[in-house]
């Protein structure tokens, strides 16, 4: 890796923490509603798998999207509107914290129905194939609670029969709200699943940027050459509750604690430092940029105003279409213009 | 009479059933070691142990699938959906399933199940965690569908959904498990399923609710007495089946109402309500019924959007000055 791809790999990872931490704040202060998954703890997989993702490799994940929409590289500003529900966020407002996307960078979002995007992360592999982009693999985010549902043992089935270039990835951080693995899963390791669609399958630890980098690479160029579909599950923890208010009830901080002294962005710090491709100083530099980015992020979204009231029905159809029932307020409205 | 919150209610009404018949039990997600996602079941997993407050995989098909299974050999579960949005999830389980199988096998086994299950938008949870499609699933003979408006009725009406002999989907909205209310103490304190309840009495205009629009109807009631006007509100509190005759009753009296239901109006409550009035009291009629409901667009997350296209207390007054009027 060049010396300018490391560093922006670990500015990235810091650029997440950052935000998540002030979007934990902004919560707080009642600016961001709804849920808010935070993906504090997990950064080294989406900036490793998105460091050797290649423009045609369409992504898919889960709600617990944010460290996802940076690492695919939509821009902090735009997350952080979206977060805030302002109409400069890369869904317009609309989607909010479980919903980014921007299928100009092949990120095809943030879907908040546990397991529900898993077939169609089959589906877009389907479309490259059908179309001939053969250089092409779909890579699908999902949790380790999300393997127990019928979603997934369906996508995983039918990528497997028809021979799909689907890269499944398994972040399992242990834990699907206040479940852990065990309880919810017949089998302990979620790797194992795919032996039962005859899908070549691995569990690698993913607190390490570098090693997850160097695996999915590995994997991707397999698939590429090889076609069909691959499953990888990877290790990790989340060190934030499920969502905001999470009671916590089901773990001890002693465990969370043991997790955080594996914090993937210390342990690359350090790999950074000890292979002198950066010194303390110059890390603690990309630091104070990456809080000035975030910085720039809320003041933007801040400045950016909420969607225009006008805009409401927009994109329900792509065809004209007439909106029947525009709820009392709003029908009363237009029959006083 | 304690007063307790809605969620408080519901909380009792499934404790003291599990006290009082071992064969009441609690599965769905994070309904024991967590408590419940809205704490209702909070305290459970302690006191009556794993075996019947079961954590679940997140496996929805499965949760309300196997809970028939069980309703089949005698048991009687309740199951418990963190969100009906998530019954589509289960979808077949509870129409092809739940909804005919008594039926369908003349009559040789029953289903005394309960689906448990929040709906109701308003929190910026986005589009697909904010619906309320109560409706759909009032659609299909062969469930109840039951969603109490008071902590009271919540009560009353979990208990007997728990004793019934039928499927029962029991729905709760979130923004209304904070409210509180006068609760009977008695442990056999029941609501009856399949009646609508009078919440409040006048002469001049019915308004007809269910749920979380059952305080809504109330406040505008409140706003109109102020101008003089008497309005009944009517809380149908199941909506299968649905007991028309409060309705009627009032709408005999009022010649006039209003239907509000927090969901889209195509082919809604309001529709299926303001049909059987003309059906069943057309010469009563003195201005078309109005109804008040969601604009129909899939729920942004924008909280400013969001309540715009939400049924607010001031539609339900506006419209009832306008029939009124009319
Ligand atoms: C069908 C469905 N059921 C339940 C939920 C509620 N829910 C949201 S996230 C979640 C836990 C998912 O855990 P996991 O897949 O491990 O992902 P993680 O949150 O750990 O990233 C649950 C139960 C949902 N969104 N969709
Ligand atoms: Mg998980």
């Amino acid at each position: 890796m060049e010396k300018k791809e490391s560093l922006d790999l670990y500015k990235e990872m810091v650029i997440i923490r950052r935000l998540e931490e002030r979007a934990a704040e902004l919560y707080q202060l009642g600016k961001i509603g709804g849920f808010l998954h935070l993906y504090i703890g997990q950064e080294a997989i989406s900036a490793g798998i998105s460091s050797v993702r290649q423009p045609q490799d369409r992504l898919i994940t889960a709600y617990r999207d944010h460290g996802w929409a940076i690492s695919a590289g939509i821009d902090p500003k735009a997350v952080m509107a979206e977060l805030l529900g302002k109409v400069d966020g890369c869904s317009k407002g609309r989607g909010g914290s479980m919903h980014m996307a921007d299928t100009e960078l092949n990120f095809w979002g943030g879907h908040a129905i546990v397991g529900a995007h898993i077939p169609l992360a089959a589906g877009l592999a389907l479309g490259d194939v059908y179309q001939g982009n053969d250089d092409a693999v779909t890579i699908c985010m999902f949790g380790d609670g999300s393997t127990n549902i019928g979603f997934f043992h369906e996508g995983l089935n039918l990528s497997k029969v028809w021979n799909l270039p689907v890269l499944w990835v398994c972040e399992n951080n242990q834990y699907g709200m206040g479940t852990t693995v065990d309880r919810a899963s017949a089998v302990s390791e979620i790797r194992q699943k795919a032996e039962g669609y005859g899908m070549a399958n691995e569990r690698i630890e993913g607190m390490d940027v570098m090693a997850v980098r160097q695996e999915v690479a590995r994997v991707l160029e397999k698939i590429r050459k090889e076609g069909g579909p691959y499953l990888l599950e990877i290790m990790t923890y989340r060190y934030r509750g499920h969502s905001m208010g999470d009671p916590e009830r089901y773990r001890d901080k002693a465990e969370v604690k043991k997790w955080e002294e594996e914090d993937p962005i210390g342990i690359y710090r350090k790999y950074l430092i000890e292979n002198k491709i950066a010194t303390a100083k110059g890390l603690d530099e990309l630091d104070d940029e990456a809080l000035q980015i975030v910085d720039e992020a809320e003041k933007f979204a801040e400045a950016s105003p909420n969607p225009d009231k006008s805009t409401l029905f927009e994109n329900i159809y792509v065809e004209p279409t007439p909106v029947e029932y525009r709820g009392y307020a709003l029908e009363h409205e237009s029959e006083e213009q | 009479m304690t007063r307790m919150t809605m969620r408080e209610a519901i909380s009792k009404a499934l404790w003291e059933e599990m006290e009082r018949d071992e064969r009441v039990f609690i599965q769905g997600e994070e309904v024991g070691v967590w408590g419940g996602t809205y704490a209702v079941t909070k305290g459970f997993y302690d006191h009556f142990g794993e075996k019947r407050v079961r954590d679940t995989p997140i496996a929805e098909a499965a949760i309300v699938g196997s809970a028939i299974g069980a309703a089949m050999t005698g048991l009687r579960p309740v199951a418990e959906l963190m969100t009906i949005n998530f019954a589509f999830v289960a979808m077949d389980h509870i129409v092809n399933e739940a909804a005919k199988l008594h039926y369908m096998f003349g009559g040789q086994f029953t289903l005394p199940l309960v689906i448990r299950a929040v709906s109701g938008g308003g929190r910026q949870l986005g589009a697909t965690h904010s619906q309320s499609p109560d409706v759909i699933f009032a659609h299909f003979p062969g469930l109840k569908v039951v969603s109490p408006g008071t902590p009271a009725d919540a009560k009353g009406l979990l208990k007997s959904a728990i004793r019934s002999e039928d499927p029962v989907l029991f729905i709760e909205n979130a923004t209304l498990y904070q409210m509180k209310g006068e609760v009977p103490d008695d442990e056999d304190y029941l609501e009856p399923l399949g009646k609508s309840k009078v919440q409040r009495e006048g002469d001049d205009v019915t308004i007809v609710a269910y749920s979380k629009m059952v305080p809504a109807a109330l406040k505008a009631a409140d706003m109109l007495a102020e101008d003089g006007i008497n309005a009944e509100v009517v809380d149908l509190r199941s909506l299968r089946p649905l007991d028309m005759d409060p309705v009627i009753a009032s709408f005999k009296r009022t010649n006039r109402a209003v239907i509000v239901e927090e969901g889209w109006r195509s082919y809604g409550v309001g529709a299926e309500v303001s049909a059987r009035i003309y059906e069943l009291a057309f010469d009563y009629v003195d201005a078309p019924v109005k109804r008040v409901a969601q604009a129909e667009v899939p729920l942004p997350y924008n909280a400013e959007l969001e309540q715009l296209a939400l049924p607010q207390t001031e539609d339900i007054y506006h419209a009832a000055k306008e029939v009124l009027n009319g």
